[in-house]
């Protein structure tokens, strides 16, 4: 039996139908079309399908997509505005932190949410905070020193 | 399938009545399952709709941690932290910071895996599962929850609705330690809880210790707090604490670690508890 799930995902109210053990990792992509949070292990292991629910960060594939009912959803589509990066995205371009891609936008939104709760994380604490994503390209030393990077040139800026 | 989110723990505890009801806290356990095939649950019930559950409360006597509060939610909560480290040692050390944000300390008790971490850490503590069903809600100390691997002395429709801890009395500290052959992102081959408390000359005056993923279920050795009990917790204490834990032991051999090894190990893991237990009793 579907079920009628009314949310809001990036600011805007949403609405969907999903079956009762549909994760909302596959409701955001496949009844959605916000193909940008991942799937790569589907258990909770990789960190791919980062999102935030109501201010926590959570794997989208170990949420029912039926627990969304009157939440707010935040994802990877709700960072740029536009054409314009936010910084945290601009610093893994320039760190080339990033090399297929798939694990970006759970790094992303990870990191975000990190440097909202931290803006002068230690090397070790983003190293903790980002152990639940995992990367097969990059070495992670890159991701690392573009979120510190990125804090750096945040905390400058919230302060110029 | 059906998917339930009752508003009340009465209703919640009649869906779980139903055959093939499972609840739904943190779900990093049950979806896992789920997608595996090991479960195919007829009614899932989320329980996080019910009012209190998502809340830690604080009473003269107690903290009370509804079964949906997420392990992030443990480590922002200071009074409770301060109260009682070693449970919120055991907890922080489920899975990465996503999991931390769904799974929950009552989830990781119903789970009833071996190595679970937050158990012994909670057992350590005297937690005391609330415990609510078809016929009414009767309160037991968390470690007769799990009698076995996967299996609870729950009764069909009964869901722990809350942990209960005591408030500490003066000069106690608590700790837990699990040995892992990765720093993080990984399970417990052998793991100890520990609080104790302490007079004011710094005599040990009540301890318990309890023992985790080196038998079926948590093992709570009498003669381990009975070797620091009376004890200023010296190094003669510290030996027959070790001796104790590691006696009192019945691991099996598996990937994660042998028989042999986590015997030794769990003693070793006891004394260091012990050790930062102490510290901070003493307010370290
Ligand atoms: S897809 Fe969700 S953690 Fe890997
Ligand atoms: S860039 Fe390929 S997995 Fe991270």
């Amino acid at each position: 039996m579907a079920l009628h799930v009314k949310t809001n995902v990036n600011g805007d109210a949403a609405e969907f139908l999903c079956e009762p053990d549909e994760t909302l990792l596959d409701a955001l992509r496949d009844r959605l079309g916000l193909t940008g949070t991942k799937e790569g292990c589907g258990t909770g292991d990789c960190g791919a399908c980062s999102v935030i629910l109501d201010g926590r960060l959570v794997c989208s594939c170990l949420v029912l997509a039926a627990e969304a009912e009157g939440r707010s959803v935040r994802t990877i589509e709700g960072m740029a505005k536009g054409d314009e990066l936010t910084t945290l995205q601009r610093k893994f371009l320039e760190h080339a932190a990033l090399q297929c891609g798939v694990c970006t936008p759970g790094f992303l939104v990870a990191a975000e949410e990190l440097l909202r709760r931290n803006d002068n994380p230690t090397e070790e604490q983003v190293r903790y905070w980002l152990a639940g994503n995992l990367c097969r390209c990059t070495g992670y030393d890159k991701i690392v020193r573009a979120v510190l990077d990125a804090a750096k040139d945040m905390r400058e800026h919230a302060h110029a | 399938m059906r998917f339930e989110s009752p508003s009340t723990v009465a209703a919640a505890a009649a869906l779980l009545a139903e055959p093939g009801a499972r609840a739904l806290a943190g779900g990093s356990d049950l979806l896992v399952q789920m997608k595996s095939g090991m479960v195919q649950p007829a009614v899932i019930v989320d329980l996080k709709r019910i009012a209190g559950l998502g809340e830690i409360r604080e009473t003269p006597d107690a903290f009370i941690i509804g079964a949906a509060v997420p392990g992030a939610a443990l480590r922002e909560a200071k009074a409770l932290r301060k109260a009682w480290p070693g449970l919120v040692d055991g907890s922080k050390l489920i899975g990465s910071t996503q999991i931390q944000g769904r799974a929950t300390v009552a989830g990781n008790l119903c789970n009833a895996s071996p190595a679970a971490d937050s158990v012994p850490a909670m057992a350590a503590c005297g937690a005391m599962a609330v415990v609510t069903g078809p016929n009414g809600s009767r309160t037991v100390p968390v470690e007769d929850i799990p009698v076995g691997p996967g299996r609870t002395s729950l009764a069909k429709g009964e869901l722990v609705e809350a942990i209960r801890l005591p408030k500490p009395p003066p000069r106690t500290g608590s700790a837990y330690l699990r040995f892992t052959p990765r720093t993080e992102m990984d399970i417990a081959v052998a793991s100890v809880g520990i609080a104790l408390s302490l007079d004011a000359d710094g005599t040990v005056t009540a301890a318990k210790v309890v023992l985790g993923a080196v038998g079926p279920k948590v093992i709570i050795p009498e003669a381990a707090a009975r070797a620091l009990i009376g004890t200023r917790a010296d190094a003669a204490a510290l030996d027959a604490l070790a001796a104790a834990c590691s006696a009192a032991a019945t691991p099996i051999d598996d990937k994660r670690g042998t028989k042999e090894f986590r015997i030794r190990v769990v003693g070793v893991l006891a004394r260091r508890a012990a050790e930062k237990a102490i510290e901070r009793a003493k307010g370290k």
